[in-house]
């Protein structure tokens, strides 16, 4: 059985590439490697496209992160979702935009490009013509009385756009069909040429519940190619910000899960503790969701007396409320009736699909950025991933209601340990392309950002991947002989972006 | 339960005061609104979110207009699930191609009088996506818009003065006080 360094050995080295090793492959050890993942020994972080290459991200049973290319001739490449289902929708997205052609791809219909662009393949070397508008075949159910609902791309809440195919027999769903793309800005095509300071921007704004993650995310990647040393004090502001975001979203979606058992009073109480968080965070930082305050090289604002004591205050106040919401929550029969047995995820998926975040740890997968492969200042904080088994809306209310806690201590231990000193660090261009890649925990699940950046300092391809790529197609698994009206309960457990997705 | 609801009887409430309708907002929307429509609303608005391809960010602080601190319905102003049901469309993000013709069809299904409001930066002119394959560019490219509320994304109270000055305008008493 190959190590995952066996193959990037024996591979062609990417240079100035840090901090995981990469190579170019030959066609052999990729498919040696698609036969790892479809194996289930190894995970697949990522897969993405350059108009001749296709790049992907792997973890090892030893927990080793490494990346493999392969040159794409004609822009064929032999397919990995042909074998591992979870590169489907990577492998039909950097079709749409690259025009690769996955060799054996089951599932060739476009994703991200819904004929609407004016263009077909816009990052290829030679963008090409429009292909016109073609209906979208979604798949088939046959049975008797089986009906569909349509819903969406625009929803009856206050939500992003994408479209559901339910396919019912009577309450019960036979088959949920995902169709995104709605959101589709075209992030990496604007990030191809751009400064880093626009690319930082960018990437802040890939999914607005977690701008802080991904603006870390990307200044991590970006750091890690030109060899920045960050100074200690923007390192643990870094994760204060992270862990704020945290709390903000795990308190908002345990309101709003309860909210679609239409128990509104817990949605009323954790809204008022989410928004005591985004007040601490303008307090301390200056902007409620702390957007564009993480830059390469550091942070863009400092924390001062009036900032520490409104966290401080905040963390008092959740320790005192969030306790009885909890009890609350536990003792209401109506509605664990709603939440438990609900839209059950099962642990063999979750690990197939590398999900990330609380749908993966709610379904048994124990895997969270900070700890595996770990970035500072997580290796000095004392912290718990909480992982169950039962794979229940109820399990992925209880991980969030277990990370609120664990966030609240490292907040906690953050502020008592913050070094003093100088928060920002020059970020020096270097003399030839330089590529640096991140693993960040954000409250969903894991980003993970490579790029590289030209002699002159601008970037010349970045990815950013979303958790969500590897939640969303698991949703579909897990709604399957729920009722319908359990669907909005199911989704918002998952709570899987749309604009991180569809980039 | 019964603890959390009696301690909610004896503490004070958490509303902020009703905010000052920025001047900004209410010379805009006295452009915008005609004398006709106003008299039909009574004192609600029916609002109808559309995200047309945002980050998702605006939404957060639309969601925060429902909590206990801005209390946006003692406004009258509801978010309702269906265009046909709406007064007002509530549109954010840079409008993406893919989301053209749904931020279209959406706009043809709500009934007369209907105003637009878009919200963030994005919506009035893309934002810092403009420029891209995939976006048409800010809201007014695709439906006719009444009011900007910008930032990145606006906070809540910056969204509740410009709903405010939306309600006064389409209630007459913009139109009252250029009378």
């Amino acid at each position: 059985m190959p190590a995952l360094t066996d193959l990037i050995e024996a591979g062609r080295p990417a240079e100035h590439q840090a901090p995981w090793r990469h190579a170019v492959v030959a066609p052999k050890a990729w498919n040696l490697a698609v036969e790892q993942l479809a194996a289930g020994r190894w995970s697949l972080l990522g897969l993405w496209g350059e108009p001749d290459k296709v790049h992907m991200a792997l973890l090892d049973e030893a927990r080793v992160i490494g990346v493999i290319s392969l040159d794409c001739r004609g822009g064929r490449y032999p397919s990995v979702g042909q074998q591992h289902p979870p590169a489907l929708r990577l492998e039909r997205a950097a079709a749409d935009l690259f025009g690769l052609a996955p060799q054996g791809l089951p599932d060739t219909r476009r994703w991200l490009d819904h004929g609407q662009w004016g263009v077909s393949h816009p990052l290829a070397t030679q963008p090409a013509k429009p292909a016109g508008e073609a209906s979208y075949r979604f798949l088939t159910a046959e049975g008797e009385s089986l009906h569909q609902i349509p819903v969406g791309p625009v929803h009856a809440g206050i939500i992003e756009p994408g479209h559901f195919r339910f396919t019912a027999s009577g309450e019960t769903v036979v088959r949920l069909e995902e169709r995104l793309g709605y959101v589709h800005k075209g992030i990496e095509g604007l990030m191809a040429g751009a400064p880093l300071d626009r690319a930082a921007m960018l990437a802040g704004r890939t999914s607005g519940d977690s701008t802080v993650a991904y603006s870390l995310a990307f200044a991590r990647a970006v750091e890690a190619a030109l060899g920045v040393a960050v100074p200690p004090r923007a390192i643990w502001l870094r994760a204060l910000m992270a862990e704020l975001e945290r709390l903000a979203n795990h308190l908002g979606d345990i309101g709003a899960i309860c909210n679609d058992a239409a128990f509104a009073l817990m949605h009323a109480h954790c809204g008022v503790l989410r928004e005591r968080v985004l007040r601490a965070a303008d307090a301390a930082f200056g902007h409620r969701l702390m957007r564009d305050r993480i830059v390469p090289g550091g942070a863009a604002g400092d924390l001062n007396e009036a900032g520490t004591s409104a966290i401080r205050s905040l963390v008092a106040e959740i320790r005192q409320r969030f306790p009885h919401l909890v009890e609350l929550y536990d003792n209401t029969a109506s509605l664990q009736d709603r939440t438990v047995a609900t839209g059950r995820l099962n642990v063999e998926l979750a690990r197939q699909y590398a999900a990330g975040g609380y749908v993966g740890r709610a379904s048994g997968r124990d895997f969270d950025a900070r700890r595996t492969p770990g970035y500072a200042p997580y290796d000095e904080l004392t912290f718990d991933v909480p992982v169950l088994q039962e794979g229940d809306v109820n399990a992925r209310v209880w991980i969030r209601v277990r990370e609120v806690e664990q966030s609240l201590s490292l907040v906690e231990q953050i502020l008592g340990r913050l070094p003093a000193g100088p928060i920002r660090a020059d970020v020096a261009t270097a003399n030839e392309p330089r590529e640096g890649m991140a693993l960040v925990e954000g409250f969903r699940g894991d980003i993970l950002v490579w790029l590289r950046i030209g002699e002159g300092g601008l970037i010349e391809r970045c990815h950013l991947r979303d958790p969500s790529w590897f939640q969303w197609p698991l949703l579909e698994a897990a709604i399957e002989g729920n009722i319908v009206a359990d669907f909005p309960i199911c989704n918002k457990s998952f709570n899987c972006s749309y604009s991180g997705h569809d980039l | 339960m019964r603890k959390l609801l009696f301690e909610s009887l004896i503490r004070p409430p958490l509303t902020e005061r009703s905010p000052q309708v920025s001047d900004a907002a209410v010379d805009e929307l006295a452009r915008a609104l005609d004398g006709a429509a106003r008299k039909r609303l009574g004192r609600s608005l029916s609002i109808r979110a559309v995200d047309a391809g945002s980050c998702n960010g605006c939404e957060l602080e639309i969601h925060a207009l429902n909590n206990a601190f801005y209390d946006i319905e003692r406004f009258g102003f509801r978010f309702v699930a269906s265009p046909r049901h709406a007064d007002v469309l509530l549109v954010t993000g840079p409008v993406t191609k893919n989301m053209r013709e749904a931020l279209k069809r959406t706009w043809d299904a709500t009934p007369n009088p209907k105003w637009v409001v878009a919200l963030g930066g994005c919506a009035k002119d893309g934002g810092c996506f403009a420029g891209s394959y995939a976006v048409v560019g800010g809201v007014s490219g695709v439906v006719p818009v009444d009011l900007h509320i910008p930032g990145c994304p606006p906070r809540p109270i910056e969204i509740l003065k410009g709903l405010i000055a939306l309600l006064d305008g389409a209630n007459g008493t913009v139109g009252a006080s250029l009378a």
